[in-house]
């Protein structure tokens, strides 16, 4: 059992209020959470130190601008925090901040984590015109019931990682029919019951309800399983990648965004990927055609070496490819499917080491001859 | 290549300064027969090799590449393949996922005084990819 603090108002609602609690009192000096920009649904990331600005502040809006690990490593690389911040942030985001964290990207000191289980996100094109805002009380229709709500990003619709790692307080969303009348946060370490400590509510023992969980996670397995297939019937070889991958325009705005992505100088983008006429005449010689730039192919199966045994299935970079090119869905598969070798969730734990970074004397004999 | 001609396959081999090299020096130096299709790159440990060396050769449209290191605790600089067996196991799970014939990728471990079986290994994946024919990367023009 958890102990878990019950606030007797509308879910949103009762997460401001331990915000503000927790400002006002003086346990943190900072909220980081979503926060309106403007009418149309324009949210972004903000850090709040004043109770009076959070008034317009979102923390379970379901949309990411950004992944919340990328922002908040670049918030602690150069130094941790000094003083106490509370982050409310959805579980992938989370997870890949621990990642950044692994990479010497940021530090947890004096972040506390609010997560929540998740319901996922809309993708971001749905932010613009308003579409998000529309959509609210469908989503958290859908939420309420354990549903996944139509329309969300498809990463996320395949998430099966919904649920908190390492968060100090975890928000009961899925499958919880009564948000609208309160709001459970589930105080799973000791930072998290001596942040809760004191604040207006009734305090219980609790659990988050596994048999509604584990349907939820049903049908997000699958979910998961059709996404899957779908893509393994399209990646087909050389041939196939080269279909999915034959509009890429090159932009590396799927690794701009990407949170495991963190290279300043990045490998695809330096001088020594660039070709020389040298790299053209031999290649020419040999093909009898070439695309320009070359280097597609190679950029995105070198993304895949360096950063899938981390991705976290965020999304992100599916969301702002512009020909809509299902990179995230096939990031995350052949992620899973590395990060399985070696028994690894990204962002599990800060302490698991990254696969790489390791070794055990005796394994993968199935690999070597 | 005439259709006549039997398809002769071109392996790029990295081949670690301390074991693998000295194999494959030892295998030439004792007359032990094996194909002609290796081309060798030394490296100092296979530690060196990062996978992406693996793609470009492939996407370059190499037959197969073949990476040998010091047996697992033999390694000259201690560790260093058990790194690559790590980074191995996963490029070529990449491959396996992507659909990309993961069998033109051969990860061997090849001590100094094994000549033998140097030649062995070359033989026999050699073999192996004649059968799998031509890399298919070496005709396209998207890369
Ligand atoms: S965002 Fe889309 S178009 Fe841009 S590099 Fe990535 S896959 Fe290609
Ligand atoms: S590859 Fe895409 S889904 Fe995976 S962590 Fe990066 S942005 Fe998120
Ligand atoms: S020196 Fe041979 S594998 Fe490292």
């Amino acid at each position: 059992m958890t102990k878990t603090l019950k606030i007797n108002k509308n879910v949103e609602q009762g997460i401001l209020e331990l915000l503000r609690f927790l400002l006002d009192g003086g346990k943190v000096s900072g909220v980081f959470t979503l926060k309106r920009i403007n009418k149309e649904g324009s949210v972004a990331y903000s850090l709040v130190t004043r109770s009076d600005e959070l008034e317009d502040a979102v923390p379970l809006f379901p949309l990411m601008p950004v992944n919340a690990g990328k922002l908040l490593s670049r918030f602690s690389l150069r130094g941790k925090s000094n003083k106490p911040v509370a982050a409310v942030v959805k579980p992938c985001e989370l997870r890949a901040f621990i990642e950044l964290v692994k990479r010497e990207q940021g530090s947890l000191e004096n972040i506390f984590f609010i997560s929540s289980t998740c319901g996922g996100v809309y993708p971001i094109e749905m932010a613009v015109d308003g579409a998000v805002e529309n959509n609210l009380s469908k989503y958290w229709e859908a939420v309420k019931k354990g549903e996944i709500p139509a329309q969300i990003r498809p990463a996320c619709r395949g998430c099966v990682e919904f649920k908190p790692y390492t968060a100090d307080m975890t928000v009961d969303l899925v499958g919880s029919s009564d948000i609208d009348k309160r709001c459970m946060i589930l105080l799973n370490t000791k930072n998290g019951e001596e942040l809760a400590q004191d604040m207006k509510g009734d305090f219980l023992e609790k659990e988050l309800d596994k048999k509604i969980l584990d349907k939820f996670q049903n049908k997000r397995e699958a979910e998961r399983k059709k996404l899957f297939d779908e893509i393994e019937e399209k990646m087909k070889g050389l041939d196939g990648f080269i279909d999915i991958f034959g509009k890429c325009l090159g932009c590396h705005g799927c690794s701009k965004v990407c949170p495991i992505c963190y290279c300043k100088l990045c490998e695809f983008e330096s001088p020594d990927s660039e070709y020389k006429p040298s790299n053209y005449e031999s290649d020419l010689k040999k093909r009898g055609g070439l695309k320009v730039p070359p280097g597609t192919v190679y950029f995105q199966i070198g993304r895949l070496d360096h950063i899938a045994i981390s991705c976290v299935g965020c999304g992100a970079c599916e969301d702002v490819c512009p020909v809509d090119i299902p990179i995230s869905i096939i990031f995350k598969k052949v992620g899973e499917s590395v990060q399985k070798l070696f028994d690894y969730i990204p962002g599990r734990d800060v302490k698991e080491e990254i696969p790489l970074l390791t070794f055990e004397k005796d394994e993968l004999s199935e690999v070597e001859d | 290549m005439k259709k006549d001609e039997e398809f002769m396959p071109r392996i790029l081999a990295f081949l670690c300064n301390w074991c693998s090299y000295a194999g494959a020096d030892l295998a030439g130096t004792s007359r032990l027969k094996y194909p002609p299709s290796i081309l060798p790159i030394r490296v100092m440990c296979s530690s060196r090799v990062d996978p992406l060396f693996i793609v470009k050769a492939y996407l370059g449209g190499i037959d197969g590449v073949l990476l040998a290191g010091c047996h697992p605790g033999d390694c000259h600089y201690e560790k260093g393949n058990y790194y690559t067996r790590r980074r191995f196991a996963l490029i070529k799970k990449i491959f396996e996922e992507l659909d990309m014939e993961a069998d033109r990728l051969l990860l061997s471990w090849i001590s100094a005084s094994e000549g033998p079986k140097y030649a062995k290994v070359a033989t026999e994946f050699t073999e192996k990819i004649k059968k799998l024919g031509e890399n298919p990367a070496k005709n396209k023009i998207f890369l």
